[in-house]
């Protein structure tokens, strides 16, 4: 078994763990959180062992490759492999599900059920990030929507049928443009009496006719656009994580949304590259409004897991927006600003998570003074915010930094004109941030919350993980670029 | 011919050998103690079921009526195993229902007798065989389905599957007397050699299209199949939806891709338009049902339109995608069925929203039923996904990506009212959900089969190897 493809296999056993041996929540907690942990040593693990080869001087595009005929009538294989990126992106990957297993220390209604789904998503998601066959792929990313319905649906609150059904039916639909693309690359690649392939190293190798590309591109890009919240598709993620359960929006804002612009990155824009030129002018608009609309919206909002969705919306529409400038800083940005939201925004669920399971009430107006009352959360959320907005020292600052001087660097005015429009969602996203803590946070108490506990060991734990690895990305930003830099040099070669 | 030749019809001669024993033994069994019939007939048929996997080998019998070759064989044992499912899983329907009207041994006779129809249906080569065992399948499932007849949705349904039945029987044969009188021969390696004038050797394959296609349920020939599906006893609707369909589609695939390929650019948009009417008129029909048979009766001819994206491709590579997808199929829609007919067996009740809470009371069968609604939703990693992977790969291997396209979005329609048994079972809470009840240790073992076979067809790429190795029919 290679190193690869433990990262499926541990989270399947761990599942199988559950079902025979996590009889009552104490049980099923401690099996998912020993597992999990079991990743994260493999994840650091593979971090020390990627950067030895590297330093070692292979300099191949993918590293630990493993290739198994999987349907061979089809040339379908179970392909896998890594560089940079998706070495960070496991990480973060495990530290999410990590931070998640301890928010949901408590949760009362069928624990092992819970855990066991979470487990699968999270599987489906380190598949979908070291698959290099576009049919693992697809697999996978099925693998790591399903769940969340089940997820959405039996734990989540309000609204929690209607949230769960529009959010399997939004991304199913979208992974089905996403599936006529995926044959269209397929075939196109037989075209010249070879054998069609689904091997995504040896289909950039082939030509894929600009007809074609024309065609098959913007099907994959807003099949992969409509889970990273490509506006205007973005629609399931507010109603899905205001139902969602706290590790949910966790995992599914700071992972399962990545996988759009990672899906993006990896394999439309890589595959397909004249058709991302032809429709990148396009595209850029649709990035550029989901970036100020998500921020707008979120001004409006008062309650507030809308809040940090629609403020979810405008981030990682500068993901998009990023890839779409097709540069190897806005690049370098775009996958900073990955890893670096995928922290922030799962820090912000956790605390919303923490906050409404003291007051049952997420509403800003309803509630004041938190700060006095439950001060660690208080601060964490004071860190999510200023983080979110773009403080420097924190992950937030550097990624979108970098994005915004990747996008001004282009010589065509309708670039830089977009790249101005989506730098004031930052002023806009300062605005919502700092009246929401000054609101909830400070001020006088409010009278009926003054009784409530302070956090607890488990929470501060997933807290702490986070807020640690927010403020490693700020502060030392060029230890995280040089994995994603070698890799962005390889991706973006078709494009320039 | 001699023995050995013989031989290739060795299943049929296993099941008609079967069929006169029971026939005896039911004269001859002490009336006291019918249930050993039923352990019998069971045995009987596992006995044939483990034969049928045993290779057959290539020849064809009685001047070309009768063929064999190795892809048939494997299909009649696909439906020779799901039949053994469905008689596994009617073992507690039989004790209770028709043990005390002493009908067991004839309900094993119907099924025997009909599967046989099949089997000559599918290996047929030429139209004689293949009307007389289209014949065979039909007339014993009709009384099947009025089989419970102190019940009178049961007659209603037989009466109706009878007419239409008839009806459609009377078109195919009016289509193959057409053919006939252009190519002047029935049989089928004749006819392709033989066709010359398109235009009425067309209206001949169009009917002939149109009573094979009342059998697979195609829109605008499906207006039998939820009625009737919902009248009758549930594991015949299970018959009726899995085996008696996949040998129609199986007729199908063979007319159109080896007899009448001639006429492929004429009957390919017939297929075409044909395909998007039956996934769009089976899906939406199927949103708003309440009664899970009449759903599983939609659902299942949606199911029948993703098959036909397949037939477009009319090469190597449909084959294998139609085979696979028949045999994921038939273990998908049997699990879903079994389940169905578990949970009205026991207490009566067919609705979904009588699944509400399904899951805290009963989580097996819940989760059986999940597997088995995912399947046919096609949702990786149960196996319905590479079937319908495979049937997309087909069309699109011929450039059909509009249509792809129209299949997936109906994809997305289906997802919708096969995620409504599995919210009412898993999402809702009841404070009263059904009971929890023990589940008879036959449909146990019926279930553990096919939720082993529906996780592992897809992930285990074999089973697909072995079909892509003797699909070469042509």
């Amino acid at each position: 078994m290679d190193i690869l493809s433990l990262f499926v296999v541990v989270p399947v056993l761990i599942v199988l763990a559950m079902v025979f041996f996590a009889k009552d929540l104490k049980r099923a907690r401690i099996i998912a959180l020993v597992g999990m942990l079991v990743q994260l040593a493999m994840s650091v693990n593979l971090i020390v062992k990627y950067m030895a080869v590297r330093n070692g001087g292979d300099h191949s595009i993918m590293l630990f490759t493993r290739n198994i005929p999987w349907f061979a009538e089809f040339n379908a294989h179970y392909h896998i492999g890594v560089d940079g990126i998706s070495v960070l992106m496991i990480l973060l990957t495990t530290l999410i599900v990590i931070a998640g297993i301890f928010v949901s220390w408590k949760i009362d209604y069928l624990p092992k059920e819970f855990f066991i789904s979470l487990i699968v998503l999270a599987s489906g998601v380190y598949g979908f990030f070291i698959s290099l066959d576009l049919f693992t792929m697809f697999v996978f990313y099925e693998i790591a929507v399903i769940p969340m319905y089940l997820l959405i649906g039996i734990w989540g609150s309000g609204p929690r049928e209607y949230a769960a059904m529009k959010l399997t039916l939004m991304l199913m639909g979208a992974s089905a443009l996403l599936l006529v693309a995926l044959f269209g690359i397929y075939f196109y690649s037989g075209m010249n009496g070879q054998t069609p392939t689904f091997d995504i190293l040896e289909l950039s190798q082939r030509q894929m006719p600009f007809d074609a590309q024309k065609i098959f591109f913007p099907l994959a890009f807003i099949g992969f656009g409509t889970i990273g919240a490509l506006f205007p598709f973005h629609t399931w993620s507010p109603d899905g994580h205001a139902s969602a359960p706290t590790a949910v929006s966790m995992l599914h804002a700071g992972v399962l949304m990545k996988l759009g612009g990672y899906g993006i990155f990896r394999f439309a824009m890589f595959l397909m590259p004249a058709g991302a030129l032809f429709w990148q002018d396009f595209f850029l608009i649709l990035a550029v409004t989901g970036v100020t609309y998500g921020a707008l919206s979120a001004i409006q909002q008062t309650d507030l897991k809308y809040i940090n969705a629609y403020s979810s919306v405008s981030h990682l529409g500068l993901v998009l927006f990023a890839l779409l400038m097709i540069n190897k800083t806005a690049w370098n940005g775009a996958m900073l600003q990955t890893l670096s939201h995928g922290f922030i925004t799962a820090l912000f669920f956790a605390l919303i998570g923490m906050i409404y399971g003291r007051t049952h009430v997420r509403d800003i107006t309803k509630m004041r003074g938190m700060m006095r009352i439950v001060p660690f959360l208080g601060v964490g959320y004071v860190i999510a915010a200023l983080a979110n907005l773009g403080l420097p020292g924190f992950s937030g600052f550097v990624s979108e930094m970098t994005i915004f001087v990747g996008g001004f660097s282009n010589h065509d005015l309708y670039k830089q004109a977009l790249t101005v429009l989506a730098v004031t969602s930052i002023v806009v996203t300062a605005v919502y941030m700092l009246r929401l803590t000054g609101r909830m946070l400070f001020g006088p108490v409010t009278k009926i919350y003054t009784n409530l506990p302070r956090a607890f060991w488990y929470e501060k734990t997933a807290i702490a993980i986070l807020v640690v690895f927010m403020t490693l990305i700020g502060t030392l930003p060029f230890w995280w670029l040089q994995f994603i830099e070698e890799s962005v040099d390889n991706f973006i070669k078709p494009l320039i | 011919m001699n023995l050995d030749t013989f031989m290739l019809m060795r299943d049929e001669i296993v099941l008609t050998g079967i069929l006169l024993i029971l026939l005896i033994a039911e004269v001859l069994w002490s009336p006291k103690n019918k249930k050993g019939l039923i352990y019998l007939g069971l045995l009987l048929f596992a006995g044939y079921t483990l034969q049928s996997f045993f290779s057959m080998g290539t020849g064809s019998l009685f001047g070309g009526s009768f063929k064999a070759y190795p892809l048939v064989n494997f299909f009649k044992a696909s439906l020779a195993f799901g039949v053994m499912v469905i008689l596994l899983q009617s073992v507690e329907w039989i004790k209770q229902k028709l043990l005390p009207n002493d009908f067991s041994a004839e309900f094993f006779i119907l099924i025997f007798a009909s599967l046989l129809g099949i089997n000559f249906m599918v290996s047929s080569g030429d139209f004689l065989i293949f009307y007389i065992g289209l014949e065979l399948a039909t007339m014993p499932v009709i009384a099947l389905t009025a089989f419970e007849f102190y019940n009178h949705r049961s007659v209603e349904a037989g009466v109706k599957y009878i007419m239409l039945a008839s009806v459609s029987s009377a078109i195919l044969l009016f289509g193959v007397s057409l053919v006939y009188a252009t190519a002047g021969s029935i049989f089928f390696d004749d006819i392709k050699g033989a066709l010359q004038l398109p235009l009425l050797e067309i209206i001949g394959l169009v009917m002939i299209f149109t009573g094979i296609a009342f059998k697979i349920s195609l829109v605008p020939f499906h207006f039998w199949a939820a009625d009737v599906y919902e009248g009758a006893p549930t594991v015949v609707s299970n018959y009726l939806s899995v085996i008696s369909k996949a040998g129609a589609v199986y007729v199908l695939m063979t007319l159109l891709f080896i007899t009448f390929r001639v006429f492929e650019t004429e009957w390919n948009w017939i297929m075409y338009g044909i395909a998007i009417l039956t996934m769009f008129v089976g899906n939406i029909f199927a949103l708003r049902q309440q009664n899970m048979k009449r759903f599983l009766a939609f659902s299942s001819i949606a199911q029948a339109g993703f098959i036909l994206l397949a037939m477009l491709s009319n090469d190597q590579m449909g084959v294998k995608a139609i085979i696979y997808f028949l045999l994921i199929y038939i273990f998908s829609n049997i699990a879903a069925f079994g389940v169905v007919h578990i949970i009205s067996l026991k207490t009566g009740k067919e609705n979904i929203d009588d699944y509400n809470g399904l899951y805290t009371s009963n989580p097996k069968l819940s989760l059986a039923l999940m597997i088995a609604l995912f399947s046919l939703a096609g949702i990786p990693p149960v196996s319905g996904f590479f079937a319908k992977f495979f049937l997309y790969a087909a069309a699109a291997s011929k450039g059909y990506y509009v249509l792809i396209f129209i299949a997936v979005l109906n994809v997305t329609i289906s997802l919708y009212y096969y995620l409504l048994p599995i919210r009412a079972a898993f999402l809702r809470r009841n404070e009263h959900p059904i009971p929890y009840f023990k589940i008879d240790i036959f449909s146990k073992i019926a279930l553990v089969i096919v939720m082993v076979g529906l996780m592992v067809l897809g992930l285990y790429s074999g089973v697909f190897s072995y079909i892509s190795s003797i699909s070469n029919i042509f």
